[in-house]
């Protein structure tokens, strides 16, 4: 104990040949001082600043150009009674609704797939996750050629299986347009829970499994008793963090339809994108996308009740 | 494995299997397939007859010589990569330091800082661009290279931080005290020791990073408006539809060849990318 003493590197601290600024950095908060500046400047000037200047614009009556007068809450009081907001509002509860739960499922049903022993395992994973690395507008593209009303793929697959007999205009169908849209998002978000729900399930040792297997448990009952209660951590992490992605979801529906047919898929972001970037009107658009801000909230607050929750244990 | 019959095997594995894979799969296929095919046969009604959309016996490189040749792709490309290249490098210095200090001084606030940072994380790009356009416009860097430069390290530098302090926390805490023992300073401990075994870690969120860059669209979007400015998710979907004409050879052509860095990336260090996917998840 006493050598530990003697050796302990407080002992060099104030060594002579060392300069002001080394024994400034020996000092652990000057030290993080140091290496958090860089990030704590650049997050706060494109993060916080911007944050603080959204809602500042959302109460003010700005246009590009033209610097806006206090208006108290007059933009909340127009976008809550403005019909597209209403509708957006609709449109973009259905669409995280509905891709996050077929994400879920879909996803969780491959990663148990994924989970076996099977020959070409490794190769299959890493194509299964394309849809998530590549770039989403260009393979939105890939999907709008794919619903073309005249040039369809899909319509032509349908027609040969002689499940339809007339054409089905995918975007341009008010009705349609909207699960069309959701299909994609489910095309491309489901990669993403597969392989991090494939990560948690690798961390279930097989042999509860055996256990159970020898007290006489069926496949779904293992599924349902052993792995289902060890893989929800992970589970929740992954949906609340898709939930906020897919809330507030721009690219995908800005290429396949620009929120039409007649605002049938106008969701928040390309609502707030219409009217802010659009038409200008600055504080209008940054009041619609601060709608996004109450899902963000609760998203925050789950994750740092269950954090601390799970840190605790 | 599936215990039991053969059938169970096939209809529980591999034919569930293979339908997810031929369907994850399918619009690339239909990308590449779209971009060889002579325009005569793109544009067929699907429901004439002797028509087989799968396969061309005349492959064709005009869409892409087209591309290359008639619009400022390479241009968009360029662009891409320096932007990418850069917010990359700014965010990984800056992630590396910041998830050091976290996981591994003890200083004020270092809870409520790192807490303030994982929020970050969760912000999305929609809930900023209309006052970020504002700010961009304001400090006079719209319609350059350096708005998305400055700016993609929001949403990169949490996700880096996050990652490093995840690998810093499973690197040993004695192999910086045997350093400092032996008369290193903190500075030099943390630079020639643990850096240097954090490799793995800035190389996976390197690599996410890149591809998230890469693959960025509406602060591109916003912030881009002259043609040879673009990047390549928006010079294609904005510069290559001329009025309502779409024309999908092209457009294919451009989404395949845009597509292929970050394929190029991935197809080398797949197992670095499933790494901080799943990583960036871990609570």
């Amino acid at each position: 104990m006493t050598f530990t003493t003697i050796a302990a590197p407080r002992a060099y601290v104030g060594s002579p040949r060392r300069g002001p600024i080394t024994r400034l950095l020996e000092d652990e908060r000057w030290l993080a001082t140091l290496l958090l500046l860089p990030t704590v400047l650049l997050l706060g000037l494109f993060i916080a600043y911007p944050f603080v200047k959204g809602v500042m614009l959302s109460v003010t009556d700005t246009r590009v150009g033209v610097p806006g007068h206090f208006v108290g809450l007059q933009n909340f009081v127009n976008v809550w009674e403005d019909g597209i907001f209403r509708v957006a509002v609709w449109n973009t509860c259905v669409y995280t609704f509905l891709a996050t739960v077929f994400k879920l499922v879909l996803g969780l049903w491959l990663a148990v797939l994924l989970n076996r022993h099977f020959r070409g395992k490794a190769i299959t994973r890493a194509f299964i996750l394309l849809p998530f690395i590549i770039p989403t507008v260009l393979s939105t593209l890939a999907w709008k050629w794919m619903f073309d009303p005249t040039f369809s793929v899909i319509n032509w697959g349908l027609f040969r299986l002689g499940v339809i007999h007339a054409r089905i205009n995918w975007l341009g169908d008010p009705n349609l347009a909207l699960i069309s849209v959701i299909i994609v998002n489910i095309w491309r978000g489901l990669p993403f829970y597969a392989i991090t729900l494939l990560a948690g399930l690798q961390t279930i040792s097989p042999e509860l499994h055996e256990a159970a297997a020898i007290d006489g448990a069926r496949a779904w009952q293992r599924f349902r008793h052993v792995t289902w209660p060890l893989l929800l951590p992970v589970t929740l992490v992954v949906t609340l963090f898709s939930v906020i992605q897919t809330f507030a979801d721009f690219q995908l529906v800005y290429v396949l339809t620009g929120g039409g047919p007649a605002n049938a898929t106008q969701l928040f972001a390309t609502y707030a994108y219409q009217i802010g970037i659009g038409t200008g009107l600055l504080s209008q658009g940054a009041t619609i996308s601060l709608a996004v801000f109450p899902v963000l909230l609760l998203v925050v607050i789950f994750q740092l009740f269950y954090i601390r929750k799970a840190e605790v244990h | 494995m599936i215990e039991g019959a053969i059938w169970r095997r096939w209809v529980f594995f591999y034919v569930p299997l293979t339908s997810f894979i031929v369907l994850l799969l399918f619009p690339f296929y239909w990308m590449v397939i779209t971009t060889i095919r002579p325009d005569g046969e793109l544009y067929r009604p699907w429901n004439s007859i002797k028509y087989n959309p799968f396969w061309t016996w005349h492959p064709t490189l005009d869409h892409i010589r087209d591309l290359l040749t008639q619009t400022l792709f390479m241009t968009w490309m360029l662009n891409t990569m320096i932007i990418a290249l850069s917010a990359t490098a700014i965010s990984l210095f800056c992630g590396l330091l910041a998830g050091y200090a976290l996981s591994r001084l003890r200083f004020p606030f270092a809870g409520s800082l790192g807490t303030a940072i994982f929020i970050t994380y969760l912000v999305p790009q929609t809930l900023l661009f209309i006052p970020l356009a504002d700010i961009i416009r304001n400090f006079r860097l719209g319609d350059s290279p350096w708005a998305l430069i400055l700016t993609y390290p929001t949403f990169l530098i949490p996700f880096c931080t996050w990652l490093m302090m995840g690998y810093f926390k499973s690197i040993p805490k004695e192999l910086e005290e045997c350093a400092r023992i032996d008369g290193a300073t903190r500075w030099k401990a943390m630079l020639y020791i643990i850096f240097p075994i954090a490799v793995p870690g800035i190389l996976s969120a390197g690599i996410f990073a890149f591809t998230l860059s890469w693959n960025e669209f509406l602060y591109a979007l916003v912030f881009l408006s002259s043609p040879e400015e673009k990047t390549v998710p928006v010079g294609v979907t904005s510069e290559l539809i001329r009025g309502d004409v779409f024309y999908w050879g092209e457009l294919m052509a451009g989404a395949l060849l845009g597509s292929i860095p970050v394929a190029f990336v991935y197809s080398f260090f797949v197992e670095h990318y499933v790494a901080s996917v799943t990583g960036s998840v871990k609570g």
